[in-house]
């Protein structure tokens, strides 16, 4: 294991292709899509507390997805897979976008408490709201891009609860099913965008392993078409 | 006690300068032993002059006011300030002139992303030597300065600076709408540059896949017959001219480590005809490019065409040190 670990942090163009797994809500989808390429994940699948899993052609590393960009950006991973949510909040990273996965479909949303005025009254009245997000620079963006002034708080945790106790007017939020929200008495104001899984290759892999990753793109767009 | 320096500088220390010295050696005399003289110019110049090469100013990222109210500019690159010394101290000489450089530059950082604000580049410019023959004289001193830093597994890409800009006016795509796509395949956002396109009125299809398949278009030599296969008039013009290319570096040899690539596109502003990216496998980032940029000399008041590459130093170091330990014990 330990090579594996000394490698890491520079792109190299032999060995197996490296593919960052994004660990999470992603990973289960991830892994169909993996398997429906015909890219073994049984090893993934199992018990094993190992972060990399070692293959012929490709090694596949998991990860937090929001870990995701950094790693391909750096060529420490050639390729990954991660949600389009990452990517915008992560916008100057610079990866090669190659492939919507379609799959872990969710939406980017304002939401405010059912019922309850705070989002307009304070714009109205204060000329800014408060928002709550994990997601400050989309959250900026969308509001930038609005016209609207707003006081952007980052959290790391639950953002359902700003809005309960009076951190925040609203927060914006993924939403896969809506449950969290209704949950904690919270409704959506309004759509943001809509995310889904996107397959990443680092910019100097792209170039010199293009026959590996065309390839690896061809086969996920192949399994998913399926 | 600590004092600090601004983010994205730093200090260089004797062992590293050793080895950085020996790199600047090694460099600037494969440049010179082609006829590339050095030279250096001021950090600091007008920014007007600094814009009329470049009128996204983008780059410029360091402006002040110097005491009898002066707009000063720190350098972005190099290449605009040589523009500048040929068409002023140069502008009667024989043509083609060769000059090489070693300069720092600076650029604006992002925070906490590990990016230099002052960064070293190698390179150099030749004026008055148009293409294809100047083209391939630039590439050959390219490999040469790669082999002399030791970075055998290192690849060129070459592109066409034009072939977007004229696929997509072939489209009827304009304005703002092709800066906007242009965006995208600078940044290889396939998912957004297939929406976008879609979402234009009048543009086909056929044309959005012709779009996405060409940016994709990467390889050897056959990499131009798929791109002809996929039609039109800019496409053809892009090869017609790599191919070109391709016949002069193939005549002098030097062709090896060239990869074709249909999808690059670099964003500063001055370029057009040949682009060049180099890569190396151990090493994430782009380690340097260069290309064409026959208009550039214009704006500056004298009409030759020119060509150049500039490599990152920091980047060729780390890249350098990875390759030596891979000789050694290897992965």
């Amino acid at each position: 294991m330990s090579a594996e670990v000394a490698g890491m942090g520079r792109a190299k163009a032999e060995g197996p292709l490296r593919l960052a797994v994004p660990r999470g809500a992603l990973l289960g989808e991830t892994l169909d899509a993996l398997d429906a390429a015909g890219i073994d994940t049984s090893e993934v699948r199992g018990e094993s507390r190992s972060l990399i899993f070692p293959g012929q052609s490709i090694t596949l590393v998991t990860m937090r997805p929001s870990d995701v960009p950094t790693y391909v950006e750096a060529g420490a991973a050639d390729v990954g897979i991660t949600g389009k949510d990452v990517l915008l909040e992560q916008a100057d990273r610079v990866v090669y976008e190659l492939l919507d996965l379609g799959f872990g479909r969710c939406r980017m949303v304002l939401a405010g408490r059912v019922g309850d005025e705070r989002l307009g009254e304070s714009e109205r009245r204060l000329g800014m709201m408060r928002i709550a997000t994990k997601y400050p620079r989309i959250a900026e963006r969308y509001f930038e891009g609005t016209g609207r002034q707003v006081e952007v708080i980052e959290v790391k945790g639950s953002v359902e609860l700003a809005p309960l106790i009076g951190l925040a007017d609203g927060i914006v939020d993924l939403v896969a099913t809506g449950r969290t929200l209704e949950e904690n008495d919270l409704e959506v104001r309004e759509e943001i965008l809509e995310c889904t899984a996107r397959f990443v290759a680092n910019r100097v892999a792209h170039k010199l392993r293009a026959r590996e990753v065309d390839g690896l793109a061809a086969k996920l767009r192949q399994g998913l078409a399926r | 006690m600590i004092h600090p320096i601004p983010p994205g500088t730093r200090d260089v220390l004797p062992d590293e300068m050793r080895e950085l010295r020996r790199l600047h050696l090694a460099l600037i005399g494969v440049f010179e032993e082609r006829g590339y003289g050095e030279v250096a110019t001021p950090a600091i110049e007008y920014d007007e002059v600094l814009a009329r090469g470049d009128g996204r100013t983008a780059d410029t990222a360091y402006r002040f006011f110097d005491g009898s109210g002066d707009l000063l500019a720190l350098r972005s690159d190099m290449t605009v300030p040589i523009a500048r010394l040929i068409a002023t101290r140069y502008a009667k000489a024989e043509m083609p002139v060769r000059l090489c450089y070693l300069a720092n530059a600076y650029r604006a950082v992002r925070p906490q992303r590990g990016q230099m604000r002052e960064f070293a580049q190698a390179g150099v410019e030749l004026i008055g030597a148009p293409a294809p023959e100047g083209t391939a004289e630039i590439v050959e001193v390219l490999e040469a300065a790669l082999d002399a830093a030791g970075l055998e597994r290192a690849v060129i890409g070459l592109g066409d600076a034009d072939l977007y800009r004229q696929l997509l006016a072939e489209f009827g795509v304009e304005g703002g709408a092709r800066d906007s796509i242009l965006g995208r395949l600078a940044a290889h956002d396939l998912v957004g540059l297939e929406t976008e396109l879609s979402e234009l009125q009048g543009v086909s299809d056929d044309q959005v896949a012709t779009c996405v398949a060409l940016s994709q278009l990467r390889g050897g030599k056959e990499v131009l017959e798929e791109a002809r296969a996929l039609g039109g008039a800019a496409v053809e013009r892009a090869t017609a001219r790599l191919g070109e290319t391709l016949e002069a570096l193939e005549a002098r040899g030097v062709s090896n480590r060239v990869q074709i690539d249909l999808g690059l596109l670099r964003d500063l502003g001055y370029y057009s005809g040949a682009i060049l990216e180099v890569y190396d496998p151990a090493l994430g980032h782009v380690l340097g490019g260069g290309g064409r940029y026959d208009g550039l000399l214009k704006r500056f008041g004298i009409d030759q065409p020119a060509a150049g590459f500039a490599l990152y130093m920091e980047r060729v170091h780390v890249a350098q040190m990875e390759e030596e330990s891979a000789d050694g014990g290897g992965t």
